[in-house]
């Protein structure tokens, strides 16, 4: 392939700034510029008129305050639960899809695959009011009930022992379509001639997936694994639909997005004054965690590019 | 002989994927469910929605729709949302197929740092910035308006735009410019006469991938916006379902509203809609 650069078509250098420029400003000024100054304000105490210079206080509040350390501890497990959920049971869930789906001989499999891509085309808060009306025990419980069900009849969202599984299982429901697509995409990929030549070799179709298909797509495994990971630290609006942004019962639903929410910008109770300093120090500790994931990921990448 | 009708038998049958047809009948029952229930019940009086949850309603009723167009500003909700995304789409592959025809054919040190300046924003959640984000809204005078969501969605657009643009425009044959090159076209038209029209594709995938989260968006509305004329309609369906609460019949005609856009759009172009959104997708 040709190199673009000096004596090319386009000779490289100091002309390219005008079509730079405008998405280089408007992308620092109000996305990386934001973010990277987001970390200096959690250093700092009150809103702007009255901030103060507090140096760490914010952390040490966040990990030893009784109360918001507290909240802080628990929306931390709240997340991992969450986390789980989607990594154990969507992640698998789509890699089964797909290997069912990439089959040739099998019918219907555009069908499929539209359904079950289906549920994310909509809005997390849409999906959040449906199943929270849905799950309600005082319309669909007394059906269930009448139909000798009633171990199913229960306020499934009102318990703080399954209120966080049943969220996290609707958001399950929603987002299992996009490992399923990532999936068949990274099957599709894998050469025929090397899934005939193990099966002529009197490997089953369990073989081949463990042996050939998986090892194959590990690429793909890594990075639905960081995205599953990013988008965790980025859920609010499934919680703040099914369970109000307190994570009722008693924040046994509150993760880090609604915490960020009620803390920075929202106002906690009892007072309801946004603390940006306590906010701020939150989104520090998320910016920092996702670093530390999405850091390796892109120099693989450069790796590939060079 | 007979062996070897036994085989293609037992072939056949397991061409009939069973367990597979198995698999996906029992998810799709999970996956549609949901909706059956939303759309259904939309069209159902107070007094049948609690006598019968599951059923198909013994009377159509379009009661509930008529109620929330005419009670709401529902289509002022829908333009809103229909002018942030479209003007936020516009910006986004504008200045995205800018920057990537730039750094496709600019080589150095520096194009490459600004290329990978862009992609990370990839993996991070504009979210993140948000305290910040709120002060800078502030001081523009961008509080309470729709004004507020354009260079947030903008820029939380740019990075996939230009990671994808870049990498499609490295991929096209050099031959394609060199003739106009040598005709002595400018930079200029050679972006908007070859390379526009070249990479239609990926604008699609772009513009694709971008819709459905802004579209979708709750959190910087619920954050900026308190206006009602300025709501987007998910923002609105956060304050109508309080308001409706007790009337779940008119809760899921306004769901369904709210919603159907971006399906009927996924089920017109369902292809590129796979296409766009897994390409690299981060879920909001």
């Amino acid at each position: 392939m040709r190199r673009y650069g000096a004596g090319s078509v386009h000779p490289g250098g100091f002309y390219w700034q005008w079509y730079l420029i405008p998405a280089l400003l408007l992308y620092s000024i109000f996305m990386a510029y934001p973010m990277i100054d987001s970390v200096r304000l959690s250093l700092f105490a009150g809103t702007t008129g009255t901030r103060a210079f507090v140096g760490f206080d914010n952390y040490s509040r966040l990990f030893t305050d009784p109360l918001i350390s507290k909240r802080f501890l628990n929306a931390f497990g709240n997340t991992w639960v969450f986390f789980a959920f989607h990594m154990l049971l969507q992640n698998v869930l789509g890699m089964m899809f797909a290997v069912v789906l990439t089959n040739r001989t099998m019918r219907g499999r555009t069908i499929y695959q539209t359904i079950v891509f289906v549920p994310c085309t909509i809005a997390v808060l849409v999906t959040g009011y449906l199943f929270k009306l849905i799950l309600n025990p005082v319309w669909t419980g007394r059906i269930l009930r009448d139909a000798g069900l009633a171990f199913l009849a229960k306020p499934w969202l009102g318990m703080e022992s399954s209120a966080l599984n049943i969220v996290s299982l609707v958001s399950v429901w929603q987002w299992v379509g996009i490992p399923t697509m990532m999936f068949i995409a990274g099957l599709q990929g894998i050469s025929d001639d090397l899934i005939e030549a193990a099966t002529i070799d009197g490997a089953d179709s369990w073989k081949t997936f463990w042996k050939i298909k998986l090892p194959l797509i590990m690429p793909v495994v890594g990075m639905i694994a960081i995205m599953t990971f990013v988008s965790n630290f980025n859920a609010f609006d499934i919680v703040y639909a099914m369970e109000t942004p307190n994570g009722a019962p008693n924040y046994a639903t509150d993760i880090i997005g609604t915490m960020f929410y009620r803390y920075g910008v929202a106002g906690e109770h009892p007072t309801g004054i946004p603390q940006p300093g306590v906010g701020a120090a939150i989104s520090t500790v998320i910016f920092i965690m996702l670093l530390i994931g999405v850091i390796p990921t892109l120099s693989r990448t450069r790796r590939k590019e060079d | 002989m007979a062996a070897n009708e036994k085989r293609t038998k037992s072939m056949r049958i397991a061409n009939m994927h069973i367990p597979s047809h198995g698999l996906m009948l029992f998810w799709s029952i999970i996956a549609l469910f949901p909706f059956y229930m939303l759309i259904v019940n939309s069209f159902k009086s107070g007094l049948q929605i609690y006598a019968n949850p599951f059923g198909l309603p013994t009377e159509w009723t379009l009661a509930n729709y008529e109620y929330i167009i005419e009670a709401s500003n529902f289509f002022m909700y829908f333009g809103n949302s229909f002018l942030v995304v479209s003007v936020s789409l516009f910006f986004i592959l504008l200045l995205g197929s800018l920057a990537a025809y730039a750094l496709a054919h600019w080589r150095s040190t520096v194009s490459t740092a600004i290329y990978f300046f862009f992609i990370i924003g990839m993996m991070l959640p504009i979210k993140i910035a948000t305290i910040r984000l709120m002060e800078i809204i502030k001081s523009l005078g961008l509080m309470n308006t729709l004004w507020s969501l354009f260079p947030i969605y903008i820029a939380m657009g740019l990075p996939f735009a230009v990671f994808i643009l870049t990498e499609f425009i490295r991929g096209l044959p050099i031959d394609l410019y060199e003739a106009a090159y040598i005709d002595g076209a400018k930079r200029s038209k050679i972006y908007y006469s070859i390379v526009l029209p070249l990479i239609k594709p990926a604008l699609a995938t772009v513009a694709i991938y971008n819709l459905v989260p802004i579209w979708n968006d709750l959190w910087f509305p619920l954050i900026f916006i308190t206006a009602d004329n300025q709501k987007t309609v998910l923002l609105a369906v956060t304050k109508l379902q309080g308001q409706y609460a007790t009337d779940w019949p008119r809760v899921f005609a306004l769901l369904t509203l709210s919603a159907l856009p971006v399906i009927t759009l996924y089920l017109l172009f369902s292809r590129n809609f796979v296409a766009g959104l897994t390409a690299g997708a981060i879920k909001g």
